[in-house]
């Protein structure tokens, strides 16, 4: 990034949709909010009259929640697990790009769980599994693990945000109502560097543990299918397969709300092409890591040819799921390759493109995992059938706009970009940069 | 077999099993009904039932065999396998289905959360779903068996091995100081069968009906590959299972 005056032009673009909100949020916050309302509504309708208002049914009896509920804690790997890498490896052009990421994480983590209690015949008995859990299941494995994971992703969006939320606070006027609530979060920070160091530890410490919590979240989730030993789901790869796809989509999700974001409050100097072709590049790698689990598994499946594991092959590769299996494999790899390896196409819009049909496709993977292989269980032998109702879907939309709405709401909250960050990474640049100066200038009077 | 029950009394130790002999079977489907009404189970209608909505706790399983104009059309009655290696029990978070200490994979209604974890799990697909409140036509619901509870919407249900006549039968050879004998406890389903082609009895007794049927060189299981050691044996002179 380069800038001529440092604490200045970039730190105020960062701080104007909280000192300045703009008005369009409202239009958007709105539209966004009558179809979170709409699938409230949908959802009433539903435990007013029981799940048989859904498409489910014997032997189908699971459908799209279940693969939103997949989808969306897949999504929710975007933050944490890549901030929290990039953080490990030092990688500064993550600064201005984590805190987006480790909110998508949050509010991920608030939606893909409520797919299970929607789920849920009797969502009045919600708390049984604390209260009777029973620990052999891997649903209570998911309960623990989505926990803790939460958890730890509040605390490390929390942490980072300390040294923000006390800039914001020192920005406002003495009389403005929001003051307080900046007042309490900024839990009294000063800058001073007792608190710096404090703290510092304090994220260097959460960004390594939440690395295998995250592996283990996803790998858990994968386990509520594999445990069992229904055709093409009882797959010892399916924890790494379904992490792996849920950084895939994780990455993907944060490259389309950096660009909205870009776009949305004039954040061009921050969030630059450099940033995109970076995420390109690990997009690039996590599509061919994902292309080679599939292959690994299906084509296991394929030799092996068990009749009930090739029913449900069959259907996916040239079966009922033909043009969903096969659309899925070209949008989410062989378009998105071609997009993400050529470094012409590797653009802000390019990266965008890419993200968005890897998002989709990996929606469609979530959904050709779950259903047909219940379409086609080992016995009987007649295949079941599945189409989701105005109800599944109507609360699957609602379920994406509340995932944007949080995040419009965040965004004017807080910094989506971390200030603090950027001139911590401009200190340390500064600092590296004096060094080398120093060396050369060493070395050169050296020679003299 | 016996066991120490708590008062120091050695008690028999039943392990329930149902044998169905599949040269009898004609598909007459009379077990089926007689289950429905034995067990209060609601009427779906027609609309649901095409969507694969109406419970059964035991169905015909039709198996085409071969290819026309060879053809071969037979029938297997499928209740619930009441495995000794239950897949459903492992996966339910909060307990609700559990392996009594007679073998019997029981539901309970009041614990279940409607997750359908277990109906995934079963490689039967035994196990039915509530998905609305159950309904009976006007006059029906005067008829229900006052032994067996209704079974709220949102919860799952299964076949219970007619748990309320084992236990009638139970409790009528403890008062006469007995074990229960052999043909003493007859599930709905084996009673009406009109080609006396199910059989139930205890697999611990060696000398029982199940037990000696259970021995034949015609005995075979469900998926017995997948271990998990149904209770529920099939007779069959030839292979039923044409497609594997």
């Amino acid at each position: 990034m380069r800038r001529l005056e440092p604490e200045s032009a970039d730190h105020d673009l960062v701080f104007q949709p909280i000192l300045r909100p703009g008005m369009w949020s409202f239009p958007v916050a709105g539209v966004l909010l009558a179809v979170v309302l709409w699938a409230g509504y949908a959802w009433g309708y539903q435990l007013m009259h029981g799940l048989g208002v859904t498409g489910l049914n014997r032997p189908v009896f699971w459908g799209i929640y279940v693969t939103n509920f997949i989808f969306f804690i897949g999504i929710s790997h975007a933050g944490t697990l890549i901030s929290a890498i990039l953080r490990v490896t030092h990688a500064g052009w993550r600064r201005p790009i984590t805190r987006a990421a480790e909110a998508i994480t949050v509010f991920a983590l608030m939606i893909g769980p409520m797919n299970i209690i929607i789920d849920l015949g009797r969502a009045d008995r919600l708390l049984y599994p604390f209260i009777f859990g029973r620990f052999q299941s891997p649903l209570l494995w998911d309960v623990m693990a989505i926990t803790t994971y939460f958890t730890g992703s509040v605390i490390y969006l929390y942490l980072p945000l300390i040294p923000d939320i006390a800039m914001v606070r020192d920005r406002l006027s003495r009389h403005d109502f929001r003051r307080p609530l900046y007042q309490l979060l900024s839990l009294g920070w000063t800058g001073s560097e007792e608190q710096r160091r404090r703290l510092s530890r304090a994220i260097g410490i959460m960004a390594v543990a939440i690395i295998p919590i995250a592996v283990s979240v996803h790998t858990v989730v994968s386990w509520v299918l594999a445990m069992t030993i229904q055709p093409m789901w009882h797959s010892a790869i399916f924890g790494p397969y379904f992490v792996v796809g849920a950084i895939f989509s994780g990455i993907a999700t944060l490259i389309i709300a950096m660009a909205i974001l870009r776009r949305a409050f004039h954040l061009e100097p921050v969030l630059t092409p450099r940033h995109f072709n970076n995420l390109g590049i690990l997009l690039l790698v996590m599509t061919l890591a994902w292309l080679y689990f599939t292959f690994a598994e299906y084509l296991t499946t394929f030799y092996g040819g068990e009749p009930s594991e090739m029913a449900v092959f069959r259907a996916k590769v040239w079966g009922d799921y033909l043009w969903l299996f096969w659309g899925m494999v070209f949008i989410t790899f062989v378009i998105p390759f071609f997009i993400l390896a050529l470094p012409k196409t590797r653009t802000i819009a390019g990266t965008v493109v890419a993200s968005i049909l890897i998002n989709i496709g990996m929606w469609i993977e979530r959904f050709t995992i779950v259903v047909p292989t219940l379409i086609h269980p080992r016995l009987p032998y007649d295949p079941g059938q599945y189409s989701p109702t105005w109800v599944e879907w109507s609360i699957t939309a609602g379920e994406f706009a509340a995932l944007a709405l949080l995040y419009v709401i965040f965004s004017k909250l807080f910094p989506i970009v971390s200030p603090w960050e950027i001139s911590e990474g401009e200190a340390e640049e500064a600092l590296k940069a004096s060094k080398s100066q120093r060396v050369v200038v060493e070395a050169l009077a050296r020679q003299r | 077999m016996t066991q120490m029950a708590s008062d120091g009394e050695e008690r028999r130790v039943y392990r329930w099993g149902m044998v169905i002999d599949l040269d009898k079977c004609t598909g007459c489907q009379a077990c089926v009904v007689a289950c429905r009404a034995e067990n209060n189970i609601p009427f779906a209608g027609e609309e649901q039932a095409q969507m694969g909505r109406a419970i059964f706790w035991i169905r015909i399983m039709p198996v085409l065999e071969g290819e026309y104009p060879r053809v071969r059309q037979r029938f297997i009655p499928v209740p619930c396998q009441q495995c000794d290696n239950p897949p459903c029990i492992k996966v339910c978070p909060v307990g609700a289905t559990y392996k009594n200490n007679e073998g019997v994979v029981s539901q309970v209604y009041a614990r279940c959360i409607g997750c359908r974890f277990c109906t995934v799990a079963c490689p039967y697909t035994v196990r039915n779903f509530n998905w609305y409140s159950p309904q009976w036509p006007e006059g029906m619901d005067r008829y229900l068996n006052p032994d067996v509870p209704v079974r709220p919407r949102g919860v799952v249900e299964k076949c219970s091995f007619c748990s309320q006549r084992i236990r009638e039968a139970r409790m009528r050879a403890e008062e006469e100081n007995r074990p229960v004998r052999d043909g003493e406890v007859v599930p709905a389903c084996v009673q009406t069968c009109p080609a006396d082609a199910m059989f139930f009895g205890d697999l611990n007794d060696p000398d029982s009906t199940v037990s000696r049927l259970a021995r034949s060189r015609r005995a075979f299981r469900l998926q017995e590959e997948l271990g998990t050691n149904p209770k529920v044996i099939y007779l069959g002179e030839e292979d039923w299972d044409a497609k594997a």
